[in-house]
């Protein structure tokens, strides 16, 4: 979230659109709930099926699953016809301005420097014209027809409510409505929120449909005030944390991006990541790469990490490829290269797509581990379950090991909620068994590692067996000594670069906050954004005073924001160019005269000029970006790309299939259905219910009585045409793999009619599986393909096709 | 947001009525105390309800309780019913309000709505088995529930269900226990959107008429508060956003009353049985007198040789 959870009820428009925050965030709700109630918002619900959201949303609009970039393009353009946008804002805090490489162009579905073969492009034309300042050019007329605003108003034309009627199968004054009531709030003093989550994510261009409303966002000046936001709302509660801390195959801690083959050496991958400014004046804060990257080496190898050693750069491992997540994973155990598993804390068996390939791959495996609280259907992918799990045990060599650990309410630490907020927890009871905390199980095994690595030598000891482990007890890290390891503490006295004589922190001192990091391997930080959580004032996270001054929301002293404790991102952009607030009743920062102050922590250097610095510091603009440069695989602006599977073909762009730059492996393409597919007709998606959080609660009686039993939704359209009644059973199958489930045949699902043809949503939710106290049921990830998105690999689980047929019921 | 009713502190705690607040006891009579205590209420906003169940799953916990897993039988309701283990569901309607073509999905916390005039303790053969405390409180005492099920039959709103187990009656006890040391019903407690609140029955109806004016503004010109006359009024009530026609949310009844079978049984009839009773008793005494004890002949030891058969060779 820009924002955070309790920022919510000061808005005063709430769209919830990929995603269904009342079903999958009830808690997170009741702010929506209070906005409504105490400021009178507006909640608008744009979703496939009418869903829980929508029983209390004040207008309700019907999409077709993977086309919500149409349909948000739809409303830009929108926007811009009706000259409803915040032009203050556009102008002094957007890239409007900018002018674009001559080469960059967009045509027939594709950008500039398209390679079929690659599925890439050759980025190098989407870039901004630098001048011989060696900054970037901008006509603050926007006149210029290659400057961004004109280039966007050109691309989103094509999206006018007839095409997103055509596209989407929402009606046109359905589309109307929703676009006029956003549009309003392009007022300094409206304000709407972006509330979404997988319903976004799991497409095959999951992070362009996040863009495209981001960009939205920027166009009504909604980034960075109070109420406003892009709100990503977190499905576990330590996801934030989980990102945050580089737990993807190419990042490290705080975002920073693990080295790949190409930079053998340290100054080659600083070379890229000097992030110089792109304007003037502009703090471009990525300029302290250097300083966190140092930091975590520290953190990382302690005394072993050197300037002469290049701080340990050689013992990081570089990547040959962009990524090995998840789907490449199983797709390497597929082809029996990848033949030992570690799987902590997750069900891949169910979460990940293409059930029948990740039975084969994990069949491959020599070993799979797995150190989960719950006995997990990935521990069990050898055991028979008859239909549920049809494998024959004495076909399947691999070696499992199950390491039961506890869950988060038997140990300490920190969890990161969508809020960026650290919030610390204490155990609540005792784990049963042998089960032990996941800290104790990391310990045995590196401890082992290291003592036969020291025996015994072997290929690459180094990066192990000089690891960093000065813990009280080295068998067991306490939940304490982990976190003021991410928080950092000076090895020798940091001084003030501003003022040498004023000390930061003394050698062996907590570091205050990431401002006193240095690049010289006198400070260590295991994760720079979380610096400040456990400093010399103690464990910031930890803290619960609600107290609230003006109730502005922010709620300054309860557990710790990162960055900096500062609760809403971007928060500069609150106030106008000159520094006071757009809305005096949404101030959240304001500049005095001589510094920047006010509730939140002010999110640019405190004495930075307005009018100077501009208020997106990450950026080496200064400026927030409607057009992305090369930032991203597929595209500087979105387009609408139909999902891999569709009913339909790209109608503005009638030969592209999918999104043309998301990977696809070999065999998978063959597991597609084609497009419009007769054997498959039928538009499905994925989603879950409230009863139920993942594959977990299923283990627990109360919620197993809340939702006992796996079915799929249906309209009574569909129904009726298949002969289908509710409560009966059916089969539904894809190219990959089949089902069978209750049927609940609704009202709430309807027929879309998109370019003229009906296309029927089946709802598939995901909570069932083979172990635990629910029924057994299947997943929708037997049927879903096998391709991600194309700039972080999440499985396309929201768009695929399927068929669907009554049955009798299965043999008890 | 309606201010939540604080963690109590975690000592011991006197509880704050009892026995001497009660105002009506079933098949007794009792002397109401010379002063109601405040009436309580809980409020159920419809319009604020996403349907989450956690109300549910809270009073499951709180009262113990095992509900089986049931099948899917194509609904969202889960169970599928009231149980003996389920004091309250959350009910799902699906309706296309004709005026605007749009679907609405009405969900409804169904359960014990506490009616002033209760019909299940005016049924009640069992003498203390249900109770209303003066604070509007009505409770099941199991230790003298006989299990006839009349409670059920008396329900405006048919909500008690008898256990298969102890072939007792179960409802909704508006967390009598947990209202008596200072804390709110469980289901308010755990609801995430304050779609349940509780409080004093005043307090509830003023945060009521707050809710309807925001639901007014949003075009809903039938909102209004669910508290039937037809009962005397409930200690649970609800904000629906078509107060006009409450049988559209899962049956709600439109004027619930006690049945005329029940009061007629507890009223005329009663008097009436108790006559017929007394005549009863009356002629048996005269016949002893007129005739004599009763005797056993040999043609009635020969009849009931004959009804029971082998079993006495």
């Amino acid at each position: 979230m820009t924002n955070s959870w309790t920022d919510i009820k000061n808005t005063d428009l709430v769209i919830i659109m990929g995603g269904n925050a009342a079903e999958a965030h009830p808690c997170g709700f009741k702010w929506v709930t209070e906005a409504k109630a105490n400021r009178g918002a507006k909640l608008i619900v744009v979703d496939p099926r009418f869903t829980r959201s929508a029983s209390v949303a004040d207008f309700y609009a019907p999409i077709r699953q993977g086309t919500d970039i149409a349909f948000l393009l739809g409303v830009i353009n929108y926007c811009i016809q009706n000259d409803k946008v915040q032009w203050d804002y556009v102008k002094a805090f957007t890239n409007a301005s900018y002018i674009v490489k001559d080469g960059f162009a967009y045509k027939d579905g594709l950008f500039t420097g398209y390679d079929e073969e690659k599925r890439d492009y050759d980025k190098s034309t989407w870039e901004y014209v630098i001048g011989p300042d060696g900054y970037a050019t901008v006509d603050d007329t926007l006149a210029n027809p290659r400057c961004v605003w004109n280039l966007l108003k050109e691309h989103v034309s094509v999206y006018t409510p007839e095409m997103v009627e055509r596209i989407c199968g929402t009606p046109k004054d359905k589309f109307l409505k929703v676009a006029e009531m956003i549009s309003e709030c392009s007022s300094p003093t409206k304000v709407m929120t972006s509330m979404y989550a997988l319903g976004w994510t799991q497409h095959s261009k999951g992070s362009q449909n996040i863009r495209s409303m981001a960009m939205l966002q920027l166009i009504l000046g909604n980034i960075g005030m109070r109420g406003g936001g892009m709100n990503a709302l977190r499905g576990h509660s330590n996801i934030q944390g989980l990102t945050d801390i580089g737990l993807m195959s190419n990042l490290l801690p705080g975002y920073l991006t693990l080295p790949t083959d190409k930079e053998a050496d340290l100054e080659t991958y600083m070379s890229t990541r000097g992030f110089k400014p792109l304007r003037p004046n502009q703090m471009s804060y990525w300029q302290n790469y250097r300083k966190f990257f140092v930091s975590f080496q520290k953190a990382m190898w302690g005394t072993a990490a050197t300037p002469q050693n290049s701080f340990a750069y050689d013992w990081l491992p570089k990547l040959d490829l962009p990524g090995y997540d998840m789907l490449r994973a199983f797709e390497l155990m597929n082809q029996g290269k990848m033949t030992g598993y570690f799987c902590q804390g997750f069900n891949p068996l169910l979460a990940a797509p293409n059930r029948k390939k990740l039975t084969d791959s994990l069949s491959k495996l020599k070993f799979l581990v797995t150190m989960d609280p719950l006995d997990t259907e990935t521990s069990r992918f050898w055991e028979n379950h008859g239909e549920y799990n049809d494998v024959d045990p004495s076909q399947i060599q691999t070696e499992v090991i199950q390491l039961p650990s506890t869950c988060f309410a038997e140990d300490e630490g920190s969890l990161t909620n969508s809020s960026r907020w650290l919030q610390w927890h204490w155990p609540g009871g005792t784990p049963p068994g042998e089960a032990k905390n996941d800290n104790w199980i990391m310990a045995q095994i590196h401890m082992r590692l290291k003592e036969l690595y020291r025996k015994e030598g072997g290929k690459f000891p180094d990066p192990i067996v000089n690891l960093d482990w000065a813990y009280a007890d080295p068998n067991e890290p306490t939940a304490e000594e982990l976190a003021k390891e991410l928080n950092g503490k000076a090895l020798a006295t940091v001084y003030d670069t501003a003022d040498p004589t004023k000390v930061l922190a003394e050698a062996g001192q907590q570091l205050p906050a990431f401002a006193a990091l240095r690049d010289d391997g006198s400070t260590t930080c295991g994760c720079w954004i979380f610096s400040g959580c456990f400093n010399e004032n103690g464990n910031n996270m930890a803290r619960r005073d609600t107290s609230d001054p003006d109730e502005t929301g922010a709620y300054s002293k309860w557990a710790f924001s990162w960055p900096a404790n500062r609760r809403i991102l971007y928060n500069r952009a609150s106030a106008d160019v000159n520094g006071k607030p757009w809305d005096p009743s949404r101030k959240l920062i304001e500049w005095d005269g001589a510094k920047w102050a006010g509730y939140d922590v002010p999110d640019i250097a405190p004495t930075a000029k307005p009018g100077e610095v501009g208020p997106f510091i990450m950026n080496p603009e200064g400026v927030s970006r409607l057009f992305t440069r090369g930032m991203m695989r597929d595209g500087p602006f979105p387009a609408h790309y139909e999902p891999f599977e569709s009913p339909l073909g790209n109608l503005v762009a009638p030969n592209i299939r999918g999104n043309p730059a998301a990977r696809v492996f070999k065999g998978d393409l063959e597991q597609f259905a084609e497009t419009a597919s007769e054997e498959f007709p039928y538009a499905a998606t994925s989603y879950r219910l409230t009863e139920h959080f993942h594959y977990w609660t299923k283990h627990v009686h109360v919620n197993a009585v809340l939702q006992p039993e796996f079915f799929v939704e249906i309209s009574e359209e569909l129904a009726a045409e298949k002969g289908i009644t509710g409560g009966g059973w059916v089969h539904v199958w894809s190219k990959r793999g089949s089902i069978e489930a209750k049927a609940l045949v609704t009202k709430r699902i309807k027929p879309l009619i998109c370019d003229g043809k009906p296309v029927h949503v089946i709802g598939i939710p995901l909570h069932w599986g083979f172990t635990g106290a629910a029924r057994k049921g299947f997943g929708p990830n037997s049927l879903t393909p096998f391709v991600g998105d194309a700039n972080i690999e999440t499985p396309e689980y929201k768009a695929f096709l399927v068929n669907i047929e009554p049955i009798a019921g299965p043999v008890a | 947001m309606f201010p939540p009713v604080p963690n109590p502190s975690t000592g011991p705690q006197n509880p704050k009525f009892g026995e001497n607040d009660l105002m009506r006891r079933s098949a007794s009579s009792v002397t109401p105390p010379a002063e109601r205590q405040t009436e309580v209420a809980k409020l159920i906003d419809v319009s604020k309800c996403i349907g989450c169940k956690a109300c549910q799953s809270a009073c499951i916990e709180w009262n113990d309780t095992h509900p089986e897993i049931e099948e899917n039988t194509g609904v969202f309701e889960n169970p599928h019913d009231l149980t003996p283990d389920m004091f309250t569901l959350m009910r799902f309607t699906e309706w296309e309000n004709p005026e605007t073509n749009n679907l609405e999905w009405l969900i409804r916390k169904d359960g014990c709505m506490h009616c002033e005039d209760p019909g299940c303790l005016k049924a009640c053969p069992a003498p203390g088995a249900i109770v209303q405390y003066s604070n509007g409180i009505v409770d099941f005492v199991h230790e003298n529930c006989i299990g006839c099920g009349y409670c059920i039959k008396g329900c405006p709103f048919n909500i008690p269900r008898i256990s298969q187990v102890d072939h007792t009656a179960y409802k909704c006890t508006l967390c009598s226990d947990r209202i008596a040391v200072g804390q709110g019903p469980a289901c308010a407690k755990a609801c995430p959107t304050q779609a349940i609140v509780y409080g004093t029955k005043e307090e509830m109806k003023k945060h009521a008429e707050g809710r309807i004016t925001d639901l007014k503004s949003r075009g809903f010109a039938n909102a209004g508060l669910y508290d039937p006359p037809g009962v005397g009024g409930t200690h649970v009530m609800y904000v629906l956003h078509h107060a006009d026609k409450p049988e559209i949310y899962a049956g709600l009844p439109n004027d619930p009353r006690i049945s005329p079978i029940v009061e007629a049984w507890k009223g005329v009839t009663k008097y009436a049985g108790l006559a017929v009773m007394g005549v009863a008793a009356v002629t048996g005494f005269l016949h002893y007198m007129v005739n004599g004890p009763n005797r056993v002949t040999e043609e009635d030891e020969e009849a009931a040789e004959r009804l029971t058969g082998d079993r006495s060779s």
